[in-house]
């Protein structure tokens, strides 16, 4: 997928950027989603640009002559593009379902004015969800069992991420001074990450970097 | 006693292949919720006796309660692991289920999926803004090679029209060449075949 373009759809762009800084953008966003262990910041935004994109492209290639080579590599390029947003949400749903006590629980402890991780249907996808499962468990078992056992402690035994992974990174801006706390006894060691270069780290310790875009999860 | 039955549950869910679901072991979880009831009974009953003087009895209400949690764990980790392959049936099957898999699964785990499809099917629906008009996630599974792709028809499917307006006749083991795009759903539903 390293030769993706899209020249010629470009032109309804109202936004600031350009359809290849987006795209590049959604690809970016799809690649860290998919290789970290917890789920990111939503980009709403980018995905609902991204899906006019295609809407608007769609278009212009159902008016163009049939058999045209030009129209089926647009329409090629048209299904490499939603591949990318399908799998990028489909990822993020699957984190959303499988770590959902988690994430509900965090969800609640946010203040008013932070962000949450989750779109507004995302979060109401969870909310379903989690939900479902209980009345599933409590109709089939938990109902059933002696009073002192009826409730479900979802923290006790329902799944969180592993920040703990070691995942690769490809350093986008240079940063000093990275914490990084070595096994065995020597304590904490400073590093310095130098712009192009990669790594294999724990997810911990670049979580922060991630979400301003310093750092890449390749 | 002490959990055998629930590790029984466990057991045979594991053993089965995955991407298959067995049959709800109705029985099996109703002998160990009565197991449950059972220990929970002695240890009540234990307990009134220590509060009257009795010596001796806690360490046999401590073991039961063990006991206890963890038949509880065990069914709810069976309940969660069919849970969970029920889910990845809603994304392999689509939102109707094959006759043969309805058959194996419970009341409430119909109610559970049908619910399941819903939110799903809201949420798909909502990507993109209200004007977007959705996404199908269940669409574009695997990346695109190439735009057209050959596929074999394994059934008698009957006409076929494909977005262009053309029609095609989907008859046992002819073979065309597709749009991947239009021929994904019914390569999931094992009407073609895709040839490399």
């Amino acid at each position: 997928m390293d030769d993706l373009d899209i020249e010629e759809g470009s032109d309804e762009e109202v936004e600031q950027m350009t359809a290849a800084e987006a795209l590049a953008m959604v690809e970016k966003a799809w690649l860290n989603e998919k290789f970290s262990p917890e789920l990111l910041p939503h980009k709403q935004d980018l995905v609902d640009v991204m899906l006019d994109q295609l809407n608007g492209m769609q278009e212009n290639i159902s008016r163009a002559k049939k058999g045209d080579l030009k129209a089926s590599i647009h329409k090629m390029e048209i299904d490499r593009i939603r591949y990318v947003l399908a799998s990028y949400l489909r990822i993020r749903l699957e984190k959303i379902e499988k770590f959902v006590h988690h994430l509900l629980e965090e969800e609640a402890e946010l203040g008013e004015d932070v962000p949450s991780r989750m779109s507004p249907e995302e979060l109401q996808h969870a909310k379903n969800f989690a939900a479902n499962m209980e009345t599933l468990f409590n109709d089939v078992v938990l109902r059933h069992m002696p009073r002192n056992l009826k409730k479900l402690e979802g923290s006790k035994v329902a799944a969180s991420p592993n920040k703990d992974s070691y995942v690769f990174l490809q350093v986008q801006e240079q940063v000093d001074q990275v914490m990084v706390d070595t096994a065995g006894d020597q304590g904490d060691e400073a590093i310095d990450l130098e712009k192009g270069s990669q790594h294999i780290m724990r997810y911990r310790v670049v979580a922060p970097l991630i979400n301003n875009d310093a750092v890449t999860l390749i | 006693m002490y959990g055998e039955k629930a590790v029984e549950l466990i057991r045979q869910l594991h053993r089965s292949p995955d991407g298959s679901l067995p049959p709800f072991n109705e029985d099996g979880i109703r002998q160990v919720l009565e197991e449950m009831r059972v220990l929970f009974e002695q240890n009540q009953a234990d307990v009134n006796k220590t509060v009257d003087g009795a010596p001796g009895l806690f360490p046999g209400v401590q073991l039961r309660h063990a006991a206890l949690e963890r038949n509880k764990r065990c069914l709810l980790a069976y309940m969660f692991n069919r849970m969970e392959r029920l889910r990845a049936m809603r994304w392999e099957f689509g939102s109707v289920l094959p006759p043969d898999i309805k058959y194996n699964l419970s009341e409430q785990e119909i109610q559970w999926f049908s619910r399941y499809n819903k939110s799903l099917a809201a949420y798909m629906r909502s990507i993109g803004g209200p004007s977007g008009g959705g996404l199908d996630l269940t669409q574009d599974l695997k990346p695109p090679k190439s735009l057209y792709i050959e596929v074999r028809c394994l059934m008698d499917h009957g006409e076929f029209e494909t977005e262009d307006g053309t029609i095609l006749l989907l008859k046992k083991d002819s073979q065309h060449f597709l749009q991947r795009s239009q021929c994904e759903h019914l390569i999931r539903q094992g009407v073609l075949e895709h040839i490399l």
